[in-house]
């Protein structure tokens, strides 16, 4: 049982709900005569918003003038806007606060895009503030004019075109309440260059008005206590763990509903840390690279609990074929989200804090099935079906693996580690042990290559105490590596790992797999044959410490070597070999009991079921094993509960 | 059961609205049948009247995504026998001294009005709903329809009841 929930201590990741309640704290009413552009800073202190990442130009230029002076709102200029939003993101991840991000009109705002929608697919709160040409000249194709506001509707929670001055501070405090509370999503604000200019009155706090925006955050107590029904009948619950944890801030709460119950647990890409890798009942991290443990476990259920969890098909692999045998409870703030994919038998909307602190008291007081030997079969799948590599045969080569899973040993649980989007990204979610939200932080539902260094960046800026490692690819890397430039100036000394296989990783290893090894336009010349560019030569271009790693007997030392450097970033050429390649795997479009440990290797389910049967530990399943055996088998034991 | 289905979105009259409540259609994959905006009796508030072609499924997504907006204050899908729904069809025929009878007489039946004559041609205007304009526009046709111009349906709940008192989210 764990302690946590009732007294639980100031957590160091705060809820969006919590945020917006700062957010809408009073500050004594203050009118004074102010610029557009004055009132806009004034709201983002107000606000309290911290640190701004951007660039000027001319349409937010005004904006720029009293940001100068502004003492509790830090700019940090970066060298391209989709750092900006990156960085954005990165900080509000790993702190759970609103990241802000501001550019100007045109080509400003459209760099900022690729993040913004990378934050409206992973649920980040974040504020896009951009300049927008005077109210006039809209609409006639004015110099650097773009409608950044029709541009983004598909991919913001909302966004504001301001054209009148007096608006800007409900707008801006709007944008921060929607973007933290709910289901959290980015907001842009859209400011034109006269409305910045001109002269209107600051007060604050506004007046919020949206009438349209109402999000649940309390469960029905009715769906809470048929959950409870459901949980107690079932003997192969499986708790399916999504990001909404994560932004709630509801792990502790999830651990005591664990704790309460005993039911395994699996972690989703975006949920790495929401539960202890370390803790007994988690069983890893489901989906097309999970382990076979979570990808069986939710595969031969009778009952999956989804928390702020979204049925994405990297998860459920071919939908008609997903956990065929389970019934499903699904929780998340987003009703929209519920019944999108799969049906569910039991749908709570609220937050998902509320809803597991209540479901917890609720099952506490119902003594459900034995689930003992559900849970053994599962532990005994993560035993024998640990995810793993092997090494390569070739002498000397370096393992890409070893290289993360090193990194995680020695920067730690409270290290944060930002992946860009690829191979390396899968490695780090899989070899790395997370045992805190907020300590992996990666692009999971837009899979944005290039997020890696920005979000470390914007992570390390957000939470300076901390080592923040951004694990990279060498394709990843040369998408965003001038936010090293950024890095250096304004003191923010993150970690660099560069895993080079010198490839567009991923795809290689499509290639390799579904199109006969044939390589076309993957690769990228940054370790065989060339080093075009020099990753060390750049790093020191940059005024970052480079260093480079090829032989496994030396990953240690350069691991220590950069975690001693603090003053300046740092960044590591891990030199890797190119063939490694992610498993497990379940091919796309396929279902998921077609997992491969490696390369047309499936585990052995025949084996398991003997064994378990021989052990004696599978009372509740027929001895003749086999994969068709235990679908049946487990059709059987839905059939008996249900009489 | 129809997959044609009509819904009745209450929003606040805002600037690119409208353009939120298509754009969010075309990009989830939605096909509207019709769309109608207007004012209503509430001051800034504007009613949209969408149908939708899809079963029942995508139209619960449907729904919930509109209702994710955050200048959308309700979504109300109406029953279509427990509700009344109009459009507006006006019609320019062909018409000169011999068949402008007949295409009278049609018009008449269909109770519908005559908007403009010249020598050569008819504007007719009807209400009703699809079925009906469907039945007058086959009778029209072998006179020679030369433009046709429809508003989207609009649709309202019989009863005493408002659209405002009903609990839509």
């Amino acid at each position: 049982m764990s302690e946590s929930v009732t007294e639980q201590p100031r957590t160091a990741f705060p809820s969006p709900a919590s945020v917006a309640k700062q957010v809408q704290e009073t500050r004594p009413a203050q009118a004074r005569e102010a610029t557009g552009a004055e009132s806009l800073v004034l709201a983002l202190e107000s606000v309290g918003a911290e640190v701004v990442f951007g660039i000027p130009g001319g349409a937010i230029l005004p904006a720029y003038d009293p940001l100068m002076d502004s003492t509790s709102v830090r700019h940090i200029l970066v060298r391209h806007e989709q750092g900006a939003g990156h960085a954005a993101e990165g900080y509000a991840s790993a702190t759970g606060k609103v990241g802000v991000c501001m550019a100007t009109s045109g080509p400003g705002a459209t760099n900022l895009v690729t993040a913004i929608a990378d934050a409206y697919m992973d649920s980040v709160p974040m504020v896009a503030i951009t300049g927008q040409v005077s109210s006039a000249a809209i609409g006639t194709d004015a110099f650097q004019e773009a409608d950044i506001r029709g541009i983004t509707m598909p991919i913001t929670k909302h966004n504001y075109l301001v054209t009148d001055p007096a608006d800007i501070p409900r707008v801006i405090a709007e944008a921060f309440h929607v973007a933290s509370t709910g289901r959290p999503g980015p907001v842009l604000v859209d400011i034109s260059k006269d409305a910045l200019q001109a002269g209107t009155t600051f007060s604050w706090p506004p007046q919020i008005d949206l009438p349209g925006y109402r999000p649940t955050v309390k469960p029905h107590q009715k769906q809470i206590r048929e959950a409870a029904r459901l949980i107690a009948a079932s003997r192969e619950p499986v708790l399916y763990v999504g990001g909404g944890v994560i932004r709630s801030g509801a792990h502790e709460e999830l651990r005591a509903l664990v704790e309460a119950t005993g039911i395994p647990v699996v972690t989703t890409l975006m949920a790495r840390g929401a539960f202890p890798d370390t803790h007994p009942l988690h069983l890893g991290m489901p989906g097309m690279h999970g382990s076979v443990a979570a990808v069986t476990a939710l595969q031969r259920s009778d009952l999956i609990i989804a928390l702020g969890a979204r049925f994405d098909d990297r998860v459920t692999g071919q939908l008609s074929s997903f956990a065929p045998f389970a019934k499903v409870i699904h929780a998340d703030i987003d009703p929209a989200e519920i019944g999108k994919n799969r049906t569910a038998d039991v749908p709570i909307v609220g937050d998902a804090k509320e809803i597991i602190a209540e479901l917890t008291e609720e099952v506490r007081g119902k003594p459900g099935q034995d689930i003992s030997a559900w849970v053994r079969r599962a532990k005994g799948w993560a035993q024998t079906y640990p995810v793993g590599y092997t090494p390569s045969e070739e002498p000397g080569a370096l393992s890409p693996q070893y290289v993360i899973e090193k990194i995680g040993e020695i920067a730690g649980p409270e290290a944060v580690y930002a992946a860009g989007v690829g191979q390396h990204q899968m490695w780090a979610a899989q070899f790395i042990d997370y045992e805190r939200p907020g300590a992996w932080l990666n692009s999971g539902g837009a899979g944005t290559m290039g997020y890696s260094v920005p979000a470390a960046m914007g992570a390390k800026v957000g939470e300076p105490d901390r080592v923040v490692w951004a694990i990279d690819g060498d394709g990843c890397f040369q998408m965003t590596n001038q936010e090293l430039a950024t890095c250096v100036i304004n003191d923010i000394p993150i970690k660099v790992a560069v895993i080079n296989n010198s490839s567009l990783g991923m795809v290689r290893q499509w290639q390799s797999l579904f199109y006969n090894q044939r390589y076309s336009n993957t690769d990228l010349h940054t370790s065989v044959g060339s080093r075009i560019p020099d990753f060390v030569l750049l790093a020191e271009a940059y005024g970052c410490v480079g260093l480079r790693c090829e032989r496994p007997e030396d990953v240690e030392a350069t691991i220590r070597q950069a975690m001693e450097i603090t003053d300046r970033p740092v960044v590591i050429d891990f030199v890797v070999e190119r063939d490694a390649m992610v498993w497990p795997m379940v091919p796309a479009g396929v279902s998921n009991d077609a997992i491969q440990i490696a390369r047309d290797a499936a585990p052995d389910w025949d084996r398991e079921e003997s064994e378990a049967y021989a052990q004696g530990t599978d009372a509740d399943h027929s001895e003749t094993g086999g994969q068709t055996d235990e679908q049946s088998d487990t059709q059987s034991d839905t059939a008996d509960q249900e009489a | 059961m129809s997959s044609k289905h009509t819904l009745s979105v209450l929003v606040q009259d805002k600037p690119g609205v409208l353009a939120r409540i298509s754009a969010l259609f075309s990009r989830r994959g939605f096909n509207i049948d019709s769309l109608a905006v207007g004012p209503t009796e509430q001051p800034d508030v504007s009613r949209m009247t969408v149908v939708v072609d899809v079963d029942v499924l995508p139209l619960e997504q449907v729904t919930k995504q509109l209702n994710k907006l955050v200048e959308v204050l309700k979504v109300v899908e109406l029953d279509p026998l427990a509700s009344v729904e109009r459009e507006l069809l006006i019609v320019k025929v062909r018409a000169d001294a011999t068949t402008r009878g007949p295409i009278l007489e049609t018009a008449q039946l269909f109770k519908a009005r005559i908007l403009d004559v010249t020598p050569e041609a008819m504007i007719i205007e009807s209400t009703g709903n699809t079925s009906k304009h469907e039945a007058l526009l086959e009778i029209l046709t072998p006179f020679g329809v030369k433009e046709i111009v429809k508003s989207g349906m609009v649709a309202m709940a019989r009863g005493p009841r408002s659209i405002t008192d009903r609990s839509g989210r």
